[in-house]
């Protein structure tokens, strides 16, 4: 496998990082490109996600939009947004990318917020606080774990999808994949692969640790989800919604 | 430059029924590789994890490594596996059925053990009493308690490798993605991207729709305690 040595060979020239179109250029817009996938689809989803689950209303709506985002390819998104008056590059791809962060958050918030215990609700407006208190200060806490779940699938969807944009013409690390494989330069190619999967692994790893941090109560980390069975002997269900779907 | 403005110029709209009719054989042939692979990967994907679940089940120091391993494969992004897997199948559709195989693996054996450990310990210690055998049990008792989980799997697994086939464009062997970048490279072809869109959608959701006719045939029971 002549090719893998050729790729550590690519990896280890300073040249290759540091030049213009480089590997840090590459990975800088890479980056910008998901941060403001990731902030638009937030900046929509969580709104919603938060309104229908304390009103409880729009669930067979929410479980309908997840699914069919599920049955339309990335790459078919990513390339009608080339292809729309937006025009290839940049924006296109960061519309695309935040149209496929939606519904995870979307999914999660509104599972978070509406399995909240009504008991503890009903105990927290006896204490007087106002229904914004309650939000605030009862339920966000709650559901915090599965609004970090669906930040943070989002988030790893979106940074490794992003690479997928190199091949309608988009930016970012994916282009070092399409450039290695058109100039037969498999070195090159599989160096850029490692350079995606690391990113990736990287983003699920900082996520999953932001989540920790952000997370009030007990602390579980989501791999060891389905492995301890909890109080009643149960196995613990493993995480709900769009999080199981490969990138 | 008189040339580019006829290109600017001309018709491009999103969709063209005498595209689909003149191209009808190659859509097929796409539509055919797409279900191909489509098929291949989830059944050599449910072959492989049925034994992993099973023995995940059976010991806790496997299940730990099986999920985690899991959790790793879900995060590599396709492009990144197909380019992986490339220098050993080069440029065969063996390459994206390899890639598809391990992701509709993973998701599968997740759903699989989810569904085996939710049988109730009672259940098949009342099986065991009954005289029920280890591969009885599996059949008679494991299996239909677990079959809504392993239908669930099934289903999800389906439609994303119906969707990640698209990502086999980069090796020459997507499916109906090679219509949609190859209208791309096509001087932006509008209507050939949205065929092959529209028909990765569709095939999705019949696919869908197949496996949750199946399920209703398989668990009549379900539909009783309904009624």
């Amino acid at each position: 496998m002549n090719q893998f040595g050729d790729a550590i060979v690519y990896l280890n020239d300073p040249y290759n990082w540091t030049r213009p179109g480089g590997i840090f250029d590459l990975l800088v817009e890479h980056l910008a490109i998901s941060a403001v996938a990731v902030l638009a689809a937030m900046v929509v989803a969580l709104p919603a996600g938060v309104a229908l689950g304390t009103s409880g209303r729009g669930g067979g709506l929410i479980v309908g939009l997840s699914n069919v985002s599920r049955a339309v390819p990335t790459l078919a998104l990513l390339t009608l947004f080339a292809v729309s008056p937006i025009g290839f590059g940049n924006p296109a791809t960061a519309i695309a990318l935040a149209v496929f962060a939606i519904p995870p958050i979307l999914t999660n918030t509104y599972v978070g917020f509406r399995g909240v215990d009504a008991d503890v609700q009903e105990a927290a407006r006896a204490m007087g606080m106002s229904g914004g208190q309650v939000i605030r200060r009862v339920d966000l806490p709650l559901a915090m774990p599965l609004v970090m779940t669906g930040i943070r699938t989002a988030t790893v969807q979106v940074v490794a999808t992003a690479g997928l944009a190199a091949l309608v013409g988009g930016g970012g690390l994916g282009q070092i994949i399409n450039l290695g494989f058109g100039q037969q330069n498999y070195g090159e190619m599989i160096a850029g692969a490692v350079l995606v999967a690391a990113l990736a692994l990287l983003t699920e790893l900082t996520l999953v640790a932001l989540a920790w941090a952000v997370t009030p109560g007990a602390k579980r980390f989501p791999w060891t989800a389905t492995r301890r069975p909890d109080a009643a002997g149960v196995a613990m269900t493993p995480e709900p919604t769009a999080a199981g779907v490969p990138l | 430059m008189v040339l580019l403005e006829a290109v600017d110029q001309a018709p491009n709209p999103w969709f063209d029924p005498s595209y689909v009719i003149d191209n009808w054989t190659t859509i097929l042939r796409y539509l055919g590789e797409h279900v191909r692979l489509t098929v291949l990967a989830v059944l050599l994907g449910a072959v492989i994890a049925l034994p992993l679940a099973v023995l995940a089940r059976r010991s806790r120091f496997l299940a730990g490594p099986v999920l985690a391993l899991s959790t790793i494969v879900y995060t590599i992004p396709s492009l990144a596996m197909f380019a992986f897997i490339f220098p050993f199948t080069g440029l065969s559709s063996t390459t994206v059925l390899v890639g598809l195989v391990a992701y509709s693996l993973v998701i599968l054996v997740r759903n699989f053990l989810a569904g085996l450990q939710g049988v109730p310990d009672d259940v098949r210690e009342a099986a065991r009493g009954m005289g029920y055998g280890p591969a009885r049990l599996f059949v008679q008792v494991d299996l239909p308690l677990a079959l809504p989980a392993f239908m669930a799997g099934l289903r999800i697994a389906t439609v994303s490798t119906v969707a990640l086939t698209t990502v086999g464009v980069l090796v020459g062997h997507g499916g109906l993605g090679q219509l949609i970048v190859g209208g791309f490279n096509a001087n932006f072809y509008r209507a050939e991207i949205v065929t092959g869109t529209i028909g990765c959608v569709l095939l999705a959701l019949l696919a869908d729709l197949l496996l949750a006719g199946t399920e209703r045939l398989l668990t009549p029971w379900a539909r009783m305690v309904r009624a």
